[in-house]
């Protein structure tokens, strides 16, 4: 199974990321972003870090990237896609998941292992969870905050698309303590914590993140 | 050359951390008479001239770009 990764002139984790689907069984591909081109991958994941510098808003530059037209396109025609952090924050600005992260309401950057509740256990990236498990990856982000109007977050709760919760203090005022969200067809996923951070017991809090990239290798091999 | 400017805020029911930063930071400095403090952005662009057709874009670039419509509003105007 063929996962790409894009690296953006800033990204951080993509080296991770690629890793950590090498960890799980796959084949990890390194796509840049000034290629319109996904190289044959059967999904992608968008990494964190500072894509752009942060300039203007937090991955609005990035989801202009040459390689998002073909990302789009894809995640549209159902390819799994996984946006972690900065990730995350590009597939809200390229309307691929409703809402957006803005500013952590205590204006500090926060840097801790994040205990997380899973609330879909369905997606493309979250099949090798059970409803409702506990999990502990890292959490990284100065603008984690997810933000959206009462009628999309209802929405979202009601058609099961809430995938992540925080459990113990919401760290970054996140409404409706939420981590991380899935579309309506299960395949594009996003969350600000890192689960490239926990995929091997000598760093990182674990091995709680390598369910997200079994999952994927999984599906794409029964697909 | 001409100036269009394109002021971009926070929508009023969206959290502004860094406004409420700036507001926090006014009586520490001896200010007292400011009740709120929002903090957005201002973008100044040079175009060749003030049509109808190049203000309808510089409104598309502002709706695509330089705001985001889930937590912002914006507003063009040609500077005078």
């Amino acid at each position: 199974m063929r996962i790409g990764i894009v690296t953006f002139p800033g990204s951080l984790d993509d080296t991770d990321a690629q890793r950590a689907v090498r960890l799980a069984g796959g084949e990890a591909v390194a796509l840049w972003h000034g290629d319109h081109d996904l190289l044959g991958v059967d999904a992608v994941i968008l990494p964190g870090g500072f894509s752009y510098g942060d300039y203007l808003r937090c991955g609005a530059i990035a989801r202009f990237a040459p390689v998002m037209t073909e990302v789009i396109a894809a995640a549209e025609g159902g390819m799994p896609v996984l946006g972690i952090c900065n990730g995350f924050q590009i597939l809200c600005e390229s309307h691929l998941l409703p809402g957006a992260l803005i500013r952590n309401d205590h204006r500090t950057f926060v840097c801790r292992d994040q205990v997380l509740k899973v609330e879909n256990a369905s997606t493309a990236w979250t099949s090798a969870f059970t409803d409702g498990q506990e999990i502990t990856i890292p959490l990284k982000n100065g603008e984690g905050g997810f933000v959206a109007d009462t009628e999309t977050l209802d929405r979202l709760e009601g058609e099961g698309q809430v995938v992540f919760r925080y459990l113990g203090d919401n760290p970054n005022g996140s409404l409706r303590d939420i981590a991380g969200i899935t579309n309506e067809h299960g395949n594009v996923v996003g969350l600000m914590p890192h689960p490239e951070h926990a995929v091997e017991d000598l760093c990182g809090p674990g091995t709680d993140g390598l369910g997200f990239f079994t999952s994927a290798v999984q599906a794409l091999a029964s697909a | 050359m001409p100036r269009v400017i394109v002021d971009v805020m926070p929508k009023p029911e969206i959290l502004d951390p860094q406004g409420k930063a700036v507001h926090g930071a006014l009586p520490r400095l001896g200010f007292s008479g400011v009740t709120d403090v929002r903090q957005g952005k201002r973008f100044e662009l040079e175009v060749a001239d003030t049509s109808d057709e190049t203000l309808a874009e510089v409104e598309m670039i502002a709706e695509t770009l330089l705001s985001n419509p889930v937590i912002e509003d914006f507003a063009v105007r040609v500077d005078s």
